[in-house]
């Protein structure tokens, strides 16, 4: 089911012309995959593509992963015909890239709406997300992310930008820094997800962790995968430590027994929580679930 | 008659204990040196030919050959070369198994040589020409510790047994490792072909290292050899010796076998001095990495491990994980080396392996064995020796030896293999049963045998998502359908047996 706020630390890319991938790609437990038809698929193969993730997203059962759909722009020949047969096939959410303008989400809003009228899908059921691949993208960050409400996230897409940036791809990402802090405060400004971009080689997992743990401490909700042996370090890094769970436990305590007070204070130790001390602590407490350290019954 | 010190020793006490007078004939002894008698003896033979002809094989008789030397063997085919020119017809080859290399067969049973085969499995060439009806008398398939245990009580007789070994001494003492740098193959463990040189009527040692008597360690002994030769080359060291197993990166194989390890963690068998075995198969061979972890953190020892040994398993021996390697066959050059280095790595032949009629045998005495296959079906049955397209294309190995004996069999299989779905209504060919057959992890979930209640209650309870081996047989075919039902003819190509030596299934020629 689409829902705007849902945990999304991880979102595997799948080529959207690979079928043995298409078939089992929700099994190795990233929150969200997402089904390419944009980079990852050749002109001569862009509507083969379309129909075999038309399909796939018909038939199979991706259960609770998050079906994310990466289409061509609408300014490609393939960026409406996209649209019109994901909306259809019912994906999660449409994934615009190279996303440079406000104009750009408006845009493909309106033909998204119009595609859900013509065939009777409930108009904003189709969620969508933004990858901000340029300069450009990123002055416009704030104005993106607010541009549409079926936004969930914004994310980084690093190779596009520092091309567009002539910068370098380092290992400490100080390329990425600026980009990364300004789509972070975009979208908490704007309240949806902040996610980063893929870390592409896959038997590098030292440098997958450092990056993930940058982009965790920096404040994002997940990193973009390119391979299932990528799922678990990144969860592992955005699983909350022990410390801050019990912290969490003991806030949300705090919270039940005022409710139970009919109080609209809370306090901890003789000091008032704040509210966003509670929401960070729920979070901590789904994460912590999510990430399999601790037991639903566990937070009673 | 009289003895040298004038004793009368009479004939008719001779006769009712069936004895034989004794006389030296004046012979006397052999006073050459040791080094003089190893150059003359009696056991050395100067070419294959000369060693067949003195094992006094005849046309219709069975010869066996071990699969120690894996892919790379050369062998099997030099020997039946050898024996075809020599014009021998008729023979039975009984290997403990046989694989893509040993395609050389198909001319050989075209031309009568061979007429009758007895093995664990096959492959490739050699294996689709049977299954289209290649030979008069079906194959004989037998899992490891049957043919062991067949070889023992003579219902597999064994003629004259063909064993190379990466080295011997001139009288015999043979060996799957080597210490001296001459040697050019490693292969391990010779558990299967121990077997043979105690039961065949005559042991032939084919090796390309001929070392200095005492060959010590030595997997075979010298006095269960008859005649050693020296060949040219084993075969393809590059194949016999396979440096390191390594673990598998592919990501379904480790989603398997983690989820595998997770199982035999909570099945309630995962305590201090546990027994394992791990069969092959990219994710069977994984588990032990997720399961290691496991056991530093909760401080669980296992007593042994069994079976074909990795450099994994060496491994965490060496870090004092496991006790005990029980090694029947090893599967890279690591497991093979440890042989030699580790005291604590034992060769054991298929009989101490995987004996089912004796209690002594290390299958007995199994906790968990986590084994691949090829095909599963709702009641659990398990085929790993006939493809999808009804090919045979595998081999039974240990497979239904140790599923019946573990306490705990754990299969592991992904649910669609290409587009074909790997659970089914009914096996295509029926290797291990099901009663045998505790728990099937797939990529998409776990499924218990309903005879193992405990289990399941034990793995729900620790969390883990159990389904119903019918929802998983649905899930599956959900997404690719169901397969249409395979076309053989009435032709019976192979009878597959129980490790008990009754048969199970039989397995027809494919319509071509």
């Amino acid at each position: 089911m689409a829902t705007k706020q849902r945990l999304r630390r991880t979102m595997m890319f799948i080529p959207g012309n690979n079928p043995g991938m298409m078939r089992d790609a929700h099994i190795y437990g990233s929150d969200s995959i997402m089904f390419d038809l944009e980079d990852a698929v050749s002109m001569a193969e862009k509507d083969a593509a379309r129909l075999l993730v038309f399909n796939a997203i018909k038939t199979i059962d991706y259960g609770d992963t998050e079906v994310v759909v990466r289409i061509n722009p609408l300014n490609t020949p393939y960026g409406k015909a996209d649209i019109e047969a994901m909306v259809v096939a019912g994906a999660h959410v449409l994934r615009m890239p190279k996303t440079e303008t406000a104009e750009d989400i408006t845009e493909c809003e309106a033909y998204i709406a119009e595609m859900e009228k013509k065939h009777g899908i409930p108009v904003g059921k189709t969620l969508m997300m933004a990858a901000i691949e340029g300069a450009l993208g990123v002055i416009n960050a704030y104005k993106i992310a607010t541009a549409s409400d079926r936004l969930i996230g914004i994310a980084i897409g690093a190779e596009d930008y520092c091309a567009n940036l002539k910068a370098n791809r380092t290992k400490s990402g100080i390329e990425l820094q600026l980009a990364r802090e300004t789509i972070v405060v975009a979208a908490r400004a704007a309240g949806i997800d902040a996610l980063d971009t893929v870390f592409s080689d896959v038997n590098d997992e030292e440098q997958l962790i450092y990056e993930a743990t940058l982009v965790k401490e920096m404040g994002f909700d997940g990193k973009s995968v390119i391979n299932p042996r990528q799922i678990g370090p990144v969860h592992k890094v955005f699983a909350p430590t022990e410390k801050e769970i019990e912290k969490a436990k003991r806030i949300i305590a705090a919270l039940k027994e005022a409710e139970a007070k009919g109080s609209g204070v809370i306090s901890l130790n003789g000091k008032m929580v704040d509210r966003p001390v509670v929401i960070r602590a729920e979070r901590t407490i789904e994460l912590a679930i999510a990430s399999g350290v601790l037991l639903p019954e566990e937070v009673e | 008659m009289k003895n040298a010190i004038h004793h009368e020793v009479s004939s008719e006490l001779l006769k009712h204990l069936g004895l034989e007078f004794y006389s030296d004939n004046g012979k006397g002894k052999d006073c050459s040196t040791l080094n003089e008698r190893l150059v003359k003896n009696g056991k050395l033979v100067d070419s294959l030919e000369a060693a067949i002809k003195k094992s006094g094989l005849k046309d219709g008789m069975t010869i066996s050959f071990h699969h120690h030397f894996r892919n790379g063997d050369y062998i099997l085919n030099m020997v039946l070369d050898t024996l075809a020119k020599m014009g021998f017809k008729n023979l039975t080859v009984a290997s403990s198994s046989l694989s893509t290399a040993h395609a050389p067969l198909i001319e050989h049973i075209k031309s009568g040589v061979v007429t009758k085969i007895e093995s664990s499995g096959m492959r490739d060439d050699l294996a689709d020409a049977i299954s289209h009806g290649l030979m008069k008398e079906p194959v004989i398939f037998r899992s490891h510790g049957g043919r062991a245990s067949a070889i023992a009580n003579g219902s597999l007789h064994i003629d004259v047994a063909f064993l190379g070994a990466p080295s011997s001494d001139v009288v015999g003492n043979a060996s799957g490792v080597y210490t001296n740098p001459e040697g050019k193959s490693i292969c391990g463990s010779l558990g299967y072909a121990k077997v043979d040189a105690r039961y065949a009527d005559k042991a032939i040692i084919l090796t390309d290292n001929v070392v200095p008597f005492p060959n010590s360690p030595a997997s075979i002994p010298a006095t269960d050899v008859d005649y050693v030769v020296k060949v040219e080359a084993l075969g393809d060291s590059s194949k016999i010796s396979s440096g390191a197993t390594r673990f598998t990166k592919n990501p379904r194989d480790l989603l398997i076998a983690e989820a595998a390890a997770k199982v035999i963690q909570e099945s309630g068998y995962f305590t201090d001095g546990f027994s394992i075995q791990t069969g092959s198969g990219g994710a069977a061979l994984a588990v032990t990495r997720f399961i290691s972890e496991e056991m530093v953190k909760r401080n669980i020892k296992a007593r042994f491990a069994l079976g074909g040994i990795t450099g994994q398993i060496v491994k965490l021996y060496e870090e004092g994980l496991i006790g005990k390697i029980l090694d029947v066959q090893g599967f890279d050059t690591i497991a093979a080396e440890s042989l030699i280095n580790n005291a604590d790595h034992i060769e054991v032949d298929g009989n101490q392996y995987a004996s089912p009629f004796n209690e002594g045998s290390a299958i007995h005495q199994l906790d968990v064995v986590i084994l691949s296959a090829l095909e599963v079906d709702v009641n659990f049955n398990v085929n790993v020796l006939t493809g999808s397209d009804g090919v045979i294309r595998g081999a039974i190995g240990g497979h239904p030896d140790t599923a019946s004996k573990a306490a705990l069999t754990v299969l592991v299989s992904p649910l669609i293999r290409g587009r074909i779905p790997c659970i089914l209504d009914r096996v295509n060919t029926l290797v291990t049963p099901g009663s045998v057959c505790d728990v099937l992890v797939t990529d998409q979930g776990i499924a218990v045998n309903p005879n193992r209640p405990e289990v399941k209650e034990r793995l729900l309870k620790a969390g883990l998502k159990v389904t119903t081996i019918e929802a998983l047989k649905e899930s599956a075919e959900k997404v690719v359908g169901k397969p249409d039902p395979l076309q053989f003819t009435d032709k019976v190509v192979a009878v597959v047996t129980h490790p008990d030596g009754r048969v199970l299934d039989v397995i027809h020629e494919v319509k071509a």
